[in-house]
C-alpha cells in the first residue's frame, strides 16, 4: 500500500528577553545551578508573577511576520502538574486565547514553494532542569531556567515529507533570528523541536492516529526521527496492527524512539485562568509601533538580493536561509559591489564549507566579513589569483594573519609585468617544439599544456588571463 | 494602656504617658498570660527591638501617628526571618526569607510586631478549628469558636492582647471573626491591598485588611496597607486617600439597603433583632433605608465553593515537599514522597478543598463547575451594581447566629452555610465592614456593610459615626 505521512510540528522558541517572564530574574545561559532563580522562580509561598512586557513585544513581532492574526486580548492559564523542577506545581501558558492566532508561512523545498499554516503561537514560561545523574539516590534540580520566556509556535499538520519538515524549522528558525527574538541556539535548547507525526492510505481524507516525538535538538535530528517514526508506523500498520497515541523519546545516540507516555498516562492539566495575572491588552498603537519597527524578513531580503545583485533564486535562497550569512554577504558587498556573484560564490562555497567542516557559528568563524572582503578584493584588483585566493583563505583560517599580510609573507603577488611573463613563455615555446606543432595543426587543449608550465616556472604567479593572451598571441 | 484605641496610644506616646517598650512589654505580659491560643509564634525579641527602635523616633520627632503601637500579624504574611506557617503542619519550618509587601508596609510605619497570630489552616475555615496548632477561643466565652479564618487576629483584638491585629477575608474571614469577637473589621476592595507575599488561598478573592477596634483605627491601618504594588498584577492603580479625612462627615441622608435576602430563614432571631436595632440607629441618624434585592445571593455559597477551591488546589500545589515545608520521611520515590508529604501535612479541610476543587477543573467537568461558577460570579456582581444605583450602603448581619461551641459543627456543608451573608462581597470584589452592633445570648453581634468598589472612606465614615452613638465598640470581654 501507499503511504502519505503527516507532520505537524511544536516548536518552542526562547525568547531572548534579559529578564524571565514572570519575575526580575536573569535569563542568562550557563550560570551555576540554582544562582539565576528569584523567590518568584522558585515558587516561595505568596510570590506572584508579574508579566514582562518585553515577551508580548517579541510575540506580536512574530505573529506579524507570519501574517497572523494577533489577539490583542489574550489570557494565560494555568497547566496544572506536578513535576520537581516546576516549582508552582503548574506552568504558566496560554491555552484558549494564545497570543497569536492563525498565519502561514512560505517553505520551498527543491524547486517547490509550499505554504504552511501556523495554527497559533502562545506565550509560556520554561521549567526548570531536572539532572538525573549527577548523585546516585537524589535527582537535581536546577531552577536557573524556570520561568524562561517561551513561544510555543504550533503548525497545522500540512507538512508531508521529513524534508518539508526540516524546511519548515528552518524558516521559522530563520525567521526568529531574522526578527532578533530568539538567538537560535539548539544546543542550548533555546529553539526545540516537537514532531507530531502520522501516516495514512494515500487519497484518504481522515488522518491517522498520531505519536509526538520529543527531545529532538538538531534539524538532521528532525529528520532522521520522522522518517524512523513513519517506518515504524508503516510496519505496524501493514502487520495489521495498530498506532497508539503517545509521546515517543527520540535516542540520536542508539538512533530511536521510546515510547514515553500514552495517551492513557496523559496528565489531565486542569487548565484555567490564572487569577494572578490580568488579560493582556494590546494597544492599536502598540501594533503599529511595532508594525513599523519590523525588520527586513527572509522572502523581503530574497527579492532584494535578486533584483538588486543579479543574484539568481537559488544563490538569494541560499544565502538569505540564515541571518548571520545574509548580513555577511552584504557586508563583504560593501567595498565589492561590482562583484556580486563573486561574494556569493565565496560565502555560499569557501566561507560555508570551513564553517561546517569546523562546525563554527558564522559569528565565531575567525575569517570576519571584512577580512575576506579584503581578500575579494585582492582577487579583483588583480592581485592574486581565485586560486591563490583559496589558498590565501586556508591561511587565514589557521589565523596567520590578512590576506594582505599573507599575500606578502609568501610572495604570492601575481606576476603582471608583461616583459617577465613573455621572457617565460618565450622560453616555454622554443623548449617544446612538438607541442608548438600540434597546437598550430588545430589541437587547441594542447594551450593547457604551455599555461601549466608557465604557471609551474612562475609559481602559480603568474596572471592568468595575461598569460592566456599572450600565448595564444604568440603561438598563433 | 490595652484598653486603649490606636488613636489613643499614639498620642500617650506622643505625650511621654508611656514609652513604646513599656507598652509592647505590657503586651507581651498579656499575651503571655493568655489562654486563648490566640498566637502561634509570639516574637518577643523582635518586638522589643522593633520598640526601641520605635521609641528613638519619638524622642527624635521623627514619629507618625502609627510608630511604636504593637499589633499581631496574621500567620498568613511573610515575615522574614519569621516561622510563616500559615497554621500549617506543611510550613511549620518554614521560616520566610522575604517579607510581604503588606508586612514592609507595617514596618516602614514603625510599627512593632508581637508575633503571628493563629488562624484556619491556609485561611480555610470560619471556625479556628482547621489550625494546627490547635483552635483559638473566643474571649467573650471559651468554649466558644472566636470565628474564621483570622479567629487569631480577632480574638488578639478582643482580648486586647494587642492594639490592632492583620486579617485577610476570602469568603468572610475578617468579618465573620470580628463579629463573633466584638471587634471592627475591614476587608477593602479587591486590589486596594497588596497579595504580594500574603500565602494565597483563592487569588481571586484575597483581601487583607485590619481589625480594630474602632473605625477611627482602622482607617489609620487602612492608610499604610493599601496602595498599588507593582509586584501585584491585581493591585489596583488606584490613589490612596487619606481615610480619616472623611470620618467625620455627617451622614444625614444616607441611604441604606436592606437586601431581603439577607433577612431570611436561618438567621438567628436575636441576631436579626440587634441588625435592626443598629439600623434603627442609623435612621435616628438621618439615614433612610430601603429593601433591595440581591437574586442571586443564594447562589453565592456553590459559586464561593467551587471558585475558591478550584484557585486553592492549583496554588497549593507548590506545597509538594521538594523545596521547603514538610517532607515525609524516607521517600521510596517521587511519587510517594509528594502523596505522603501532602497526605501527612495537610488538614482534613484542606485536603477536602483540594480534592473538590482538582475535581471540578478536570477534564469534562470544567464548563459545568468552574465555567458555571464564572458566570454565576458575574450575575452575583450585577446584583450589587444595580442595588448600589438606588443606594449609598447596603446592611445585614455578618453571620447568622453568634459564635457556636467549639467542635459542635461537624459537617463541613453546615459549616459552609454559616458563610452566606459574607461571601457575596468577595465574589463581586467589594468592600465591606463588620462592626460591633450589640449582643445575642451574651455574645457579640456585628453589622455588616457593604459599600459600591472603592468606598472605603465611606465606610469607614458610616461606621465612625455609628461608633460616636453607640458603645457597643468599647466592650470588654472579662480577663481570661
Amino acid at each position: 500500500m501507499e503511504w502519505e505521512t503527516v507532520i505537524g510540528l511544536e516548536i518552542h522558541a526562547q525568547l531572548n528577553t534579559k529578564s524571565k517572564i514572570f519575575s526580575g530574574a536573569s535569563t542568562q545561559f550557563g550560570a551555576k545551578p540554582n544562582s539565576q532563580a528569584c523567590a518568584v522562580d522558585l515558587g516561595l509561598p505568596g510570590v506572584l508573577p508579574v508579566l514582562n512586557k518585553e515577551v508580548v513585544k517579541k510575540a506580536i513581532k512574530f505573529g506579524l511576520a507570519v501574517d497572523a492574526h494577533i489577539n490583542q486580548r489574550n489570557v494565560f492559564d494555568r497547566k496544572n502538574y506536578f513535576y520537581p523542577d516546576l516549582p508552582k506545581g503548574y506552568q504558566i501558558s496560554q491555552l484558549d486565547w494564545p497570543i497569536v492566532g492563525e498565519g502561514k508561512i512560505e517553505i520551498s523545498v527543491g524547486d517547490k514553494i509550499k505554504v504552511i499554516g501556523v495554527t497559533r503561537a502562545h506565550l509560556e514560561e520554561d521549567a526548570g532542569k531536572s539532572i538525573h545523574d549527577l548523585y546516585n539516590d537524589f535527582t537535581a534540580v536546577d531552577l536557573n531556567r524556570a520561568g524562561t520566556p517561551l513561544l510555543e509556535i504550533v503548525s497545522e499538520p500540512d507538512m508531508r515529507s521529513a524534508k518539508e519538515a526540516v524546511a519548515y524549522a528552518k524558516k521559522i528558525h530563520a525567521l526568529v533570528q531574522y526578527l532578533e527574538i530568539c538567538d537560535g541556539n539548539m544546543q542550548e535548547g533555546s529553539f526545540r523541536c516537537d514532531a507530531n507525526v502520522s501516516i495514512r492510505p494515500m487519497g484518504q481524507e481522515e488522518l491517522g492516529t498520531r505519536a509526538e516525538l520529543k527531545n529532538i535538538n538538531s534539524f538532521k535530528f528532525l529528520e532522521r526521527a520522522i522518517n524512523l517514526e513513519v517506518e515504524r508506523q508503516q510496519d505496524i500498520l501493514e502487520e495489521g496492527g495498530k498506532i497508539a497515541q503517545e509521546t515517543r523519546l527520540y535516542d540520536s545516540v542508539k538512533h530511536e524512539t521510546r515510547s514515553m507516555r500514552s495517551k492513557e498516562e496523559a496528565n489531565d492539566y486542569r487548565y484555567f485562568p490564572d487569577p494572578d495575572l490580568l488579560p493582556v491588552e494590546i494597544s492599536d498603537e502598540l501594533m503599529n509601533q511595532i508594525r513599523k519597527e519590523l525588520p527586513e524578513l527572509p522572502t523581503e531580503k530574497k527579492s532584494r538580493f535578486i533584483t538588486e545583485f543579479d543574484l539568481s533564486e537559488y544563490d538569494a535562497d541560499v544565502l538569505t536561509s540564515q541571518k548571520p550569512l545574509a548580513d555577511y554577504f552584504e557586508r563583504i558587498l560593501v567595498n565589492n559591489s561590482d562583484h556580486a556573484k563573486l561574494c556569493a560564490n565565496w560565502v555560499m562555497g569557501e566561507f560555508s564549507a570551513a564553517c561546517n567542516k569546523n562546525q563554527i557559528e558564522i559569528k565565531d568563524a575567525p575569517v570576519s566579513a571584512d577580512d575576506l572582503s579584503l581578500l575579494i578584493s585582492r582577487i579583483c584588483d588583480d592581485t592574486i589569483s581565485g586560486k591563490t585566493a583559496k589558498d590565501v583563505f586556508k591561511a587565514m583560517w589557521k589565523g596567520e594573519g590578512s590576506a594582505d599580510k599573507i599575500i606578502e609573507s609568501k610572495g604570492l603577488k601575481q606576476m603582471t609585468d608583461t616583459g617577465e611573463i613573455e621572457t617565460i613563455v618565450d622560453e616555454i615555446i622554443a623548449n617544446n617544439t612538438p607541442q608548438v606543432e600540434q597546437f598550430k595543426s588545430g589541437n587547441e587543449k594542447i594551450l593547457g599544456f604551455f599555461v601549466g608550465q608557465a604557471m609551474k616556472a612562475t609559481q602559480g604567479k603568474a596572471n592568468p588571463k595575461l598569460l592566456n593572451e599572450m600565448l595564444r598571441s604568440k603561438l598563433g | 494602656m490595652h484598653t486603649k484605641t490606636i488613636a489613643q496610644l499614639s498620642q500617650g506616646l506622643k505625650d511621654k504617658e508611656f514609652s513604646s517598650v513599656e507598652l509592647t512589654q505590657h503586651y507581651l505580659n498579656r499575651i503571655n498570660q493568655s489562654q486563648l491560643n490566640a498566637f502561634i509564634t509570639v516574637t518577643d525579641e523582635m518586638a522589643m527591638k522593633q520598640a526601641q527602635a520605635a521609641d528613638e523616633k519619638i524622642a527624635s520627632n521623627n514619629a507618625n501617628i502609627l510608630t511604636g503601637i504593637p499589633y499581631a500579624h496574621k500567620d498568613i504574611f511573610c515575615t522574614q526571618g519569621v516561622k510563616t506557617s500559615a497554621g500549617s503542619k506543611m510550613l511549620d519550618n518554614f521560616i520566610s526569607p522575604y517579607d510581604a509587601t503588606v508586612s514592609h508596609q507595617l514596618n516602614n510605619a514603625d510599627l512593632v510586631m508581637l508575633g503571628k497570630s493563629n488562624m484556619d489552616e491556609f485561611a480555610m475555615g470560619s471556625s479556628n478549628e482547621n489550625s494546627y496548632y490547635g483552635s483559638v477561643k473566643n474571649p467573650w466565652d471559651v468554649t466558644k469558636i472566636p470565628g474564621g479564618s483570622s479567629g487569631g487576629s480577632a480574638a488578639a483584638v478582643a482580648a486586647r492582647l494587642s492594639a490592632f491585629a492583620t486579617g485577610t477575608d476570602t469568603g468572610g474571614s475578617i468579618r465573620q471573626p470580628a463579629s463573633l469577637c466584638g471587634i471592627t473589621g475591614l476587608k477593602p476592595t479587591y486590589g486596594r491591598v497588596s497579595r504580594y507575599g500574603m500565602i494565597a488561598y483563592a487569588s481571586s478573592l484575597d483581601q487583607a485588611g485590619p481589625m480594630t477596634q474602632t473605625a477611627e483605627d482602622a482607617a489609620l491601618v487602612l492608610n499604610v496597607m493599601s496602595g498599588f504594588d507593582e509586584k501585584d498584577s491585581t493591585s489596583a492603580e488606584q490613589d490612596v486617600q487619606d481615610y480619616t479625612a472623611n470620618l467625620n462627615d455627617s451622614i444625614k441622608g444616607l441611604t441604606i439597603g436592606l437586601p431581603k435576602e439577607f433577612f431570611s430563614e436561618g438567621l438567628d432571631n436575636e441576631v436579626a433583632d440587634n441588625v435592626m436595632a443598629a439600623v434603627k440607629e442609623f435612621e435616628a441618624m438621618g439615614a433612610t433605608v430601603k429593601e433591595v434585592s440581591l437574586p442571586n445571593s443564594a447562589y453565592a455559597i456553590p459559586t464561593y465553593y467551587i471558585v475558591a477551591p478550584c484557585e486553592c488546589s492549583s496554588n497549593l500545589s507548590r506545597l509538594d515537599g521538594v523545596r521547603y515545608g514538610y517532607r515525609c520521611e524516607d521517600p521510596k520515590d517521587l511519587e510517594d514522597l509528594y502523596l505522603r508529604s501532602r497526605s501527612e501535612a495537610f488538614g482534613e479541610e484542606v485536603k477536602r478543598r483540594i480534592m473538590i476543587g482538582a475535581y471540578a477543573l478536570s477534564a469534562g467537568y470544567y464548563d459545568a463547575f468552574y465555567l458555571k461558577a464564572q458566570k454565576t460570579r458575574h450575575l452575583i456582581s450585577d446584583d450589587f451594581k444595580k442595588a448600589f444605583e438606588n443606594v449609598d450602603v447596603i446592611m445585614g448581619p455578618v453571620s447568622p447566629t453568634t459564635a457556636f461551641d467549639l467542635g459542635s459543627v461537624k459537617d463541613p456543608v453546615s459549616m459552609y452555610l454559616a458563610d452566606i451573608y459574607t461571601l457575596s462581597a468577595n465574589l463581586a470584589g467589594l468592600p465591606g465592614m463588620s462592626i460591633p452592633a450589640g449582643f445575642a445570648q451574651n455574645l457579640p453581634v456585628g453589622l455588616q456593610l457593604i459599600g459600591n468598589y472603592w468606598s472605603e472612606s465611606k465606610l469607614l465614615n458610616i461606621a465612625h459615626q455609628f461608633q460616636q452613638q453607640t458603645d457597643w465598640h468599647q466592650k470588654m470581654p472579662q480577663e481570661n
